[in-house]
Order: C-alpha cells, then sequence, then structure tokens
C-alpha cells in the first residue's frame, strides 16, 4: 500500500534536526526501552513476521502515523498484533488483568534471560530457494512496475514506473508482499541503481543516484 | 532531557499516561507468562548500553589501518565484519560503501527504520524522523547540510535505500594527516553520523592533533 510510510520524497516537512550524537541517548524515556523489549520479546515468539509487524504499523491510521513518536507507534502496533493474534484479549488490555491462559506451544517459545545473554542474538535467514532462475543481472536495464497493491509491499511509490539499472543480484530472499500475509517464499532480489535526475526531474541534483533494493516481482526489462 | 525540544519535531509529548500503559501491559504480559522480566532487563542492557557506535567505529579503524581488511570488508562484508565479532539481528546481510575522492554515500529507510543494529546500535530520532526519511532520497546534499556539512558537487552523491534486508553501513574516508595513527586512536575520528553518511569523519585538526 502507498500509505504514509513511503516517505521518500515528501516534501514539507521541514528540516532534520538531529540532536548533537555525543549527547543523544539510546532511549528518551524508561518507557521507550520496555516498548522496544517487549515488541523484540514478543516478536520472537513466532507468531508473526517482520513484514506483517511492517504491515501493521503502516495500516495506523495516517495523522497518528505521522503525529505519533516513534515508540508510540511501535506501542500503538503490539497492542494490535497481541489483540488480533488472539495473545491478548481486549478485556485484558483494558483492565491490566490476565485471563485467558496461553496455549502451550507459545509458552515453549518465551525467551528467556540466557537465550538473550548468548551471543549472536537472534539473527535470522532471509535466504529462500528460488522458484525460477534469475531474469536479470547487473547491467541490465529495468523499469519498476507502476503497481498499487493494497497490501504490503517493498518498492517505494517514488521509483514506481521509473528506469534504473541492475547493480547486484543479492540471490533469493523472503518476498515480503507474500510474508506479511503469512507465506513465507523466496524471490531474486536485486540493487538497482536509479539516476536523480530520472526520479525528481530537472530540477533535481545533477549529480546523485539513489539505490533501492527491489524483488525481482517489482521489475520489467527496460529499452 | 524528556522535554528537550531538539528531538520534538518526531518525538511529540507523549500523552501524561503512556508511562502508566507501558506498565500495564508490561504487567500483564509477565502475568501471562509471554515475557520473562530478567529477559527484559537483559534486552534493554544490552542495546541500551552494549551494541552502539563503537562497533561500528572498530570496523572502520581497522580497515584504514589494514588494506587487505578493508577489500575484505568491501568484497565480503558479512564475513570480514563476523571476524570482529559483531553478529547479530538486523546485521545479517551487510554492505559496506566506499567514500572515496569522487563519491559519497548517505545511507536511509524511507519506508520504516532499517539501521545495521550490530555495527550502530538502535538509530537515533533523526533518522527515523519524516523530515530525514522525505528528504535523503530527493535531495541528499541538502540533508547534509542540515548537519553542518558540504559534500562537493564534483561528488556523486549515492543514496541507499534500505527497502529490503540487506543493511549499508558507510566507511568514510581516512582524514589526511593520520599516518601513524593507532586503531584506537582512529576510532575517535569515526562518528556515527559518518557511518550513515550525513558528515564525514572527523578531521585530525577538529580533534585538536592526535589525541
Amino acid at each position: 500500500m502507498k500509505g504514509v510510510h513511503d516517505l521518500g520524497g515528501m516534501q514539507g516537512f521541514g528540516p532534520v534536526q538531529p540532536e548533537p550524537e555525543s549527547e543523544e541517548p539510546v532511549f528518551h524515556e524508561e518507557w521507550e526501552s520496555r516498548v522496544y523489549g517487549i515488541v523484540r520479546l514478543i516478536g520472537l515468539l513466532g507468531l508473526w513476521n517482520i513484514d506483517m509487524s511492517r504491515h501493521n504499523r503502516e495500516q495506523l491510521p495516517p495523522a497518528d502515523y505521522l503525529a505519533n513518536s516513534y515508540y508510540e507507534n511501535w506501542f500503538a502496533g503490539i497492542q494490535k498484533q497481541l489483540v488480533g493474534s488472539g495473545l491478548v484479549s481486549e478485556d485484558e488490555l483494558q483492565t491490566g488483568r490476565a485471563a485467558t491462559p496461553v496455549p502451550e506451544h507459545v509458552m515453549e517459545r518465551v525467551v528467556r534471560a540466557e537465550q538473550v545473554r548468548a551471543a549472536p542474538f537472534m539473527t535470522a535467514s532471509y535466504l529462500r530457494p528460488a522458484p525460477a532462475p534469475a531474469r536479470f543481472a547487473p547491467g541490465d536495464r529495468v523499469r519498476a512496475i507502476n503497481r498499487h497493491p493494497r497490501g504490503h509491499t517493498r518498492a517505494p511509490g517514488y521509483v514506481r514506473g521509473h528506469t534504473g539499472i541492475v547493480r547486484e543480484h543479492y540471490g533469493s530472499q523472503v518476498y515480503p508482499d507474500l510474508s506479511a500475509q503469512g507465506v513465507d517464499e523466496g524471490r531474486h532480489l536485486y540493487n538497482v541503481r536509479f539516476d536523480g535526475r530520472d526520479l525528481w526531474g530537472e530540477s533535481a541534483d545533477a549529480n546523485c543516484a539513489v539505490y533501492v533494493d527491489l524483488w525481482e516481482t517489482y521489475l520489467e526489462p527496460a529499452p | 532531557m524528556a522535554n528537550d525540544h531538539r528531538h520534538d519535531q518526531d518525538h511529540t509529548e507523549p500523552p501524561p499516561d503512556i508511562e502508566l500503559r507501558v506498565k500495564a501491559l508490561e504487567s500483564l504480559l509477565v502475568e501471562k507468562g509471554l515475557v520473562d522480566p530478567e529477559a527484559l532487563d537483559a534486552l534493554i542492557d544490552l542495546y541500551r548500553d552494549k551494541i552502539g557506535p563503537a562497533n561500528g567505529k572498530r570496523v572502520v579503524a581497522h580497515a584504514w589501518s589494514d588494506e587487505a581488511y578493508r577489500r575484505w570488508l568491501l568484497d565480503d562484508p558479512d564475513a570480514a565484519i563476523a571476524s570482529m565479532g559483531y553478529v547479530g539481528a538486523q546485521g545479517e546481510q551487510m554492505r559496506v560503501v566506499a567514500n572515496t575522492d569522487d563519491v559519497h554515500n548517505l545511507v536511509v529507510c524511507t519506508l520504516c527504520s532499517c539501521y545495521p543494529w550490530p555495527l550502530l546500535g538502535l538509530p537515533p530520532v533523526w533518522y527515523k524522523s519524516a523530515p530525514y526519511r522525505a528528504q535523503a532520497v530527493i535531495d541528499p546534499r541538502g540533508v547534509i547540510r542540515q548537519f553542518g556539512s558540504e559534500v562537493s558537487d564534483r561528488k556523486e552523491v549515492r543514496v541507499w535505500d534500505s527497502t529490503s534486508e540487506m543493511r549499508y553501513l558507510v566507511l568514510p574516508q581516512r582524514p589526511e594527516g593520520t599516518e601513524g595513527w593507532s586503531e584506537e586512536e582512529l576510532m575517535e575520528l569515526v562518528t556515527r553520523n559518518a557511518m550513515i553518511g550525513v558528515e564525514e569523519a572527523r578531521q585530525p585538526a577538529a580533534q585538536g592533533g592526535k589525541p
């Protein structure tokens, strides 16, 4: 979906206002760290994947998504997922009191401190078998197909309809559009270079390029 | 620091009850057995205190000091980074992009907040903010200017939008006048922001000479 999360190239947000690097804490408030930790630990129960979590946050009301701070969005997102998955009932969320038991197969996956302390902590593999040989190779000209799916996708709006050149083939990797629907399949993934002027027009910076990772299904051959 | 207005553009004052609501959710999840409080504390400690930009700085300083390592880092980043022990979630598939006399690189995630955690820790607020995500791809030179740096028009600016599970790290140029510096000394010149690409590495002069 082309929601408000798809921010690349939007105008009118004003300048970036960075805090000085040496002064910025990892978490500005204690509750932010708790939200971060809860989202990670609950995520590791395996009831949903990273694409489902992203899509879930993308579907927050647009005005909320933009007005909320980052961890407020995470907090809103995790509550929605907890209720949506049945792990927590709406009632439990309101009262803060546990009323329904957790299935055994979920309890078995609860993350313990020893696991957190064991390095490396929870790495994932994103490579998957390819359904077919790669259609493109480095140097090929490709166009990002102008398509607007209603579900999750990782083709940013600003590349759709534009032509670029394949820089690298990253192999076959989990395909987010299906993964967000719970289907774990691979598709070829490419890094594609787009010329700045081609994306943004004549008034744009003449000496810049944007490199975007795009799955094969987002692309078609270009002359 | 809660009311620091420098970051309020993307960090609006939360409703006063959010702290209580998060506490309530945490207690509920602990009561249900879904969150082990000790694991929660351990995880927060890990990302607040242990995994941070110092890891990336060590990698960059090593690449500046050892040409063979630099080539390995650019050709096979996952193996080269793993050899220094920096393995973990959100850093499984790395690409390292090197700044040169002709090219300056900048990393963004326009769709969310993808960032190489094992090397840089969790991203700063500005990296996740709408102004950065919106502008980085359309006006990268302007964004860099907002950080107080200037990239010559002669240099091509390459923006890397992290739209997949690949993660990007910028290898800044080693500053002139640092011949003979140890890796520990060089690390002092590497900033987190330089590894994202919104600035260059510190100059030794700005650093007051050799530390």
